[in-house]
C-alpha cells in the first residue's frame, strides 16, 4: 500500500515534467519524418518507417528513462522532501520501490503513447496491421524497465549529470558487448580470451532485447529467445534494484 | 512516567570534502524524555539539534550509542509508527495542494475512506488553513507551510511529536497559535520534543530542558530547578530627577525626555532611591524585579564554552 502511494505521487511528479513532453513530441517529429525518409530511400518504404519508428521509441524511451530516472531519488534528498517521508514508518526498500514502479508507470504510458502515433503513422501506410511490431516494442519496454532500475542505481548515490552520464555510458556498452561475442571467436584460447569471456558475462547486453530486425524483415523469432530474453530482463532489473536498495539502506540524509 | 525517547551515548561524525576530513558532529549525547512532558532541546546553531534530531528519526545513522522510542530500537521503522515529525524548513511536493498534501500523507500512515476526510478537514482547521487548503503548496509562505507541516505531523495521531524550530518562520499571532496547539498537546496527553534557539517559547512552555554546545549535553532538567528564583537587579524608572542624582546608587542605563531607567543591583538602595524621588518631587514610573532567565543560563554556558 505504501509503495503504491508512493508510486502513484511519483507518477503525479513525473508527468509534470516538460522534458517528457519534449522527448514526445521529438518521437512524433521522427515518426512524421520516417516517411519522408521513405520517400528517398530505394526499396521498401514501409521497412524505413517500421526502422525509424522502432529505434525512435527505442532512443526517446531511454531518454526519458534515463533523464528523468536519474533526479528520482536525488531531487528527493536535494529538495529535503525526503525527511518527511522518511520519518513516518516505511521501510527504504518502499521508498525506492515506489519510486522506480511510478517511473515505470509514467514510462509505460508514455511509450503506448508513442507506438499508437507510431502504428497510425504506419497504417496510413499500409493499411494493414502487423502484430509482430508490438512484440518488438513489448521487449523495447522489456528494457525501458532496466535502463530505469540503472538510472534509479546511480540516482541513490551521484548527481542527475554524472548519474545520466553513466546510465548512457551503460546504455551504449549494452548495444555494443555483443561485438565481444564476435572477438571471442576471433582470439585464440589463452589469457586474452578468458578475461574477454569474463567481461562478456558481467557487462550488460541489452541486444537481448532488440527484436527490430527480425520484426522489420518479417524473420522468424524462435520462442525460446524470447523468454530467455524476458528472464535475462528479469533478473538484470532485480539485481539492478537490490543493488539500489543496498546502497539506500545505509545513506545518511544530512 | 515512563520513559518516551531515549538517548544514551549517541556519536555522530560527518566527513567533509574530497579527501574527507572528519567533523564530530555529536560527542556522547545521552538524554531521555518522559512521557506526557514538553521537553524543551536547546542549542545554538550549528550545535547539534538537527543531527539529534535525524538520529532519532533515523534519517541518519549514528556511529555509536543507542536510541530508543517507546522501548523499540529506533532503527525499525515501527518505532516510528506513534512519532510525528515537523522539519526546521519544511520542504514538502510543492506541486500539492494542501488537501492533496495530507491526503498523500495520510494514504502513507494507511488511513483511509471516511476517516481520512474527517481527518484532513479537522486538522486544517486545526492550524487554521482550510482557506488555503486548494492552493499548491509551491504559493505558501513560510509560515503557511509550517502550519500544513503541522498538520501532517500529527495525522496519525502520534504520542510523540517531534519539532525541529517550529516557530522559525511564524509571525507574532501565528507564534502564540503555535505555542496554544502544543500546550493542547499536552493536554491531550502528547509528549512533545521541541527544540529551538527561541528561549522566550521554550521557557513559556517547557516542562524539562537540555542544553546542547558543540554536540555535548551541558546542562539538563527541569526548567524550575535550571532557574534559580533570586532577584539579580531591579530595573527602576524614574521621572523628574536627573540621573546624575542616582549615580551612587545605581547604574543608568538609559534616559527619554525626564525619564531614568536605573539597573538597581543592592535592595537597601530601592528603599533610598524611592526616598530620594520623593525629596526631589519626582515620580517613580516603575519598579520591576528580574530573576533569572533560561536566557542567563544559555548565555553564560556559552561564554564559559
Amino acid at each position: 500500500m505504501k509503495v503504491s502511494t508512493i508510486a502513484s505521487n511519483t507518477f503525479k511528479e513525473a508527468k509534470r515534467d516538460r522534458v517528457l513532453y519534449l522527448l514526445l513530441f521529438f518521437a512524433i517529429l521522427c515518426f512524421l519524418l520516417s516517411r519522408f525518409l521513405g520517400l528517398l530511400t530505394v526499396g521498401d518504404r514501409v521497412k524505413i518507417i517500421k526502422d525509424v519508428g522502432l529505434a525512435s521509441i527505442s532512443l526517446f524511451g531511454m531518454l526519458m528513462a534515463i533523464l528523468m530516472g536519474t533526479g528520482l531519488v536525488y531531487k528527493e534528498i536535494d529538495k529535503k522532501t525526503i525527511f518527511t517521508l522518511l520519518a513516518k514508518p516505511i521501510h527504504r526498500w518502499e521508498f525506492l520501490l515506489g519510486k522506480y514502479l511510478g517511473l515505470v508507470l509514467t514510462i509505460f504510458i508514455m511509450t503506448v503513447l508513442m507506438s499508437v502515433i507510431f502504428l497510425v503513422v504506419l497504417f496510413l501506410h499500409t493499411f494493414t496491421i502487423e502484430w509482430n511490431i508490438l512484440l518488438a516494442i513489448l521487449y523495447i519496454f522489456f528494457e525501458l524497465c532496466l535502463m530505469t532500475a540503472v538510472a534509479l542505481v546511480f540516482s541513490t548515490f551521484t548527481t542527475p549529470i554524472l548519474a545520466s552520464l553513466y546510465s548512457l555510458a551503460f546504455y551504449l556498452i549494452g548495444h555494443l558487448s555483443w561485438s565481444l561475442e564476435l572477438l571471442i571467436k576471433k582470439v585464440k584460447s589463452g589469457g586474452g580470451r578468458a578475461i574477454l569471456k569474463v567481461l562478456y558475462v558481467i557487462l550488460p547486453d541489452l541486444e537481448n532485447f532488440n527484436f527490430k530486425t527480425e520484426v522489420v524483415h518479417q524473420l522468424p523469432i524462435p520462442t525460446k529467445l524470447l523468454g530467455i530474453s524476458f528472464a535475462y530482463g528479469l533478473v538484470y532489473t532485480a539485481f539492478l534494484l537490490l543493488l539500489a536498495i543496498l546502497i539506500f539502506r545505509r545513506r545518511d540524509f544530512i | 512516567m515512563g520513559k518516551v525517547l531515549e538517548l544514551d551515548r549517541v556519536y555522530k561524525a560527518y566527513k567533509f570534502g574530497f579527501i574527507p576530513k572528519k567533523k564530530q558532529v555529536l560527542k556522547g549525547i545521552s538524554f531521555y524524555v518522559n512521557e506526557g512532558e514538553i521537553f524543551g532541546y536547546l542549542g545554538p546553531n550549528g550545535a547539534g539539534k538537527t543531527t539529534t534530531i535525524k538520529s532519532i528519526l533515523n534519517l541518519i545513522f549514528p556511529d555509536a550509542g543507542r536510541i530508543t522510542i517507546f522501548g523499540e530500537d529506533s532503527l525499525k521503522p515501527r518505532a516510528r509508527e506513534k512519532v510525528g515529525f515537523l522539519p526546521e524548513n519544511p520542504y514538502f511536493y510543492d506541486y500539492l495542494t494542501g488537501r492533496e498534501f495530507l491526503a498523500f500523507y495520510a494514504d502513507l500512515l494507511g488511513i483511509h475512506g471516511q476517516q481520512k476526510e474527517e481527518k484532513i478537514k479537522y486538522f486544517l482547521q486545526l492550524v487554521g488553513m482550510e482557506k488555503a487548503a486548494d492552493l499548491q503548496l509551491r504559493k505558501y509562505s513560510r509560515g503557511m507551510l509550517q502550519r500544513v507541516g503541522l498538520a501532517q505531523a500529527l495525522l496519525n495521531d502520534p504520542a510523540l511529536v517531534i519539532l525541529d524550530e517550529p516557530m522559525g518562520g511564524l509571525d507574532p499571532i501565528g507564534r502564540k497559535e503555535f505555542r496554544d496547539i502544543i500546550v493542547n498537546l499536552k493536554k491531550e496527553g502528547k509528549t512533545v520534543f521541541l527544540s529551538s534557539h527561541i528561549l522566550q517559547d521554550i521557557e513559556m512552555i517547557c516542562d524539562r530542558v537540555a542544553i546542547i554546545l558543540a554536540g555535548e549535553i551541558v546542562n539538563q532538567g527541569y526548567l524550575a530547578d535550571l532557574i534559580s528564583e533570586k532577584v539579580l537587579y531591579t530595573e527602576v524608572t524614574v521621572g523628574g530627577v536627573p540621573a546624575s542624582e542616582f549615580s551612587h546608587l545605581g547604574e543608568s542605563v538609559s534616559t527619554s525626555g525626564n525619564r531614568v531607567l536605573l539597573k538597581v543591583y543592592e535592595e537597601q538602595n530601592i528603599d533610598r532611591i524611592i526616598r530620594l524621588v520623593q525629596e526631589k518631587n519626582g515620580k517613580i514610573i516603575s519598579l520591576i524585579p528580574r530573576t533569572e532567565t533560561l536566557e542567563d543560563i544559555f548565555v553564560d554556558l556559552v561564554k564559559n564554552q
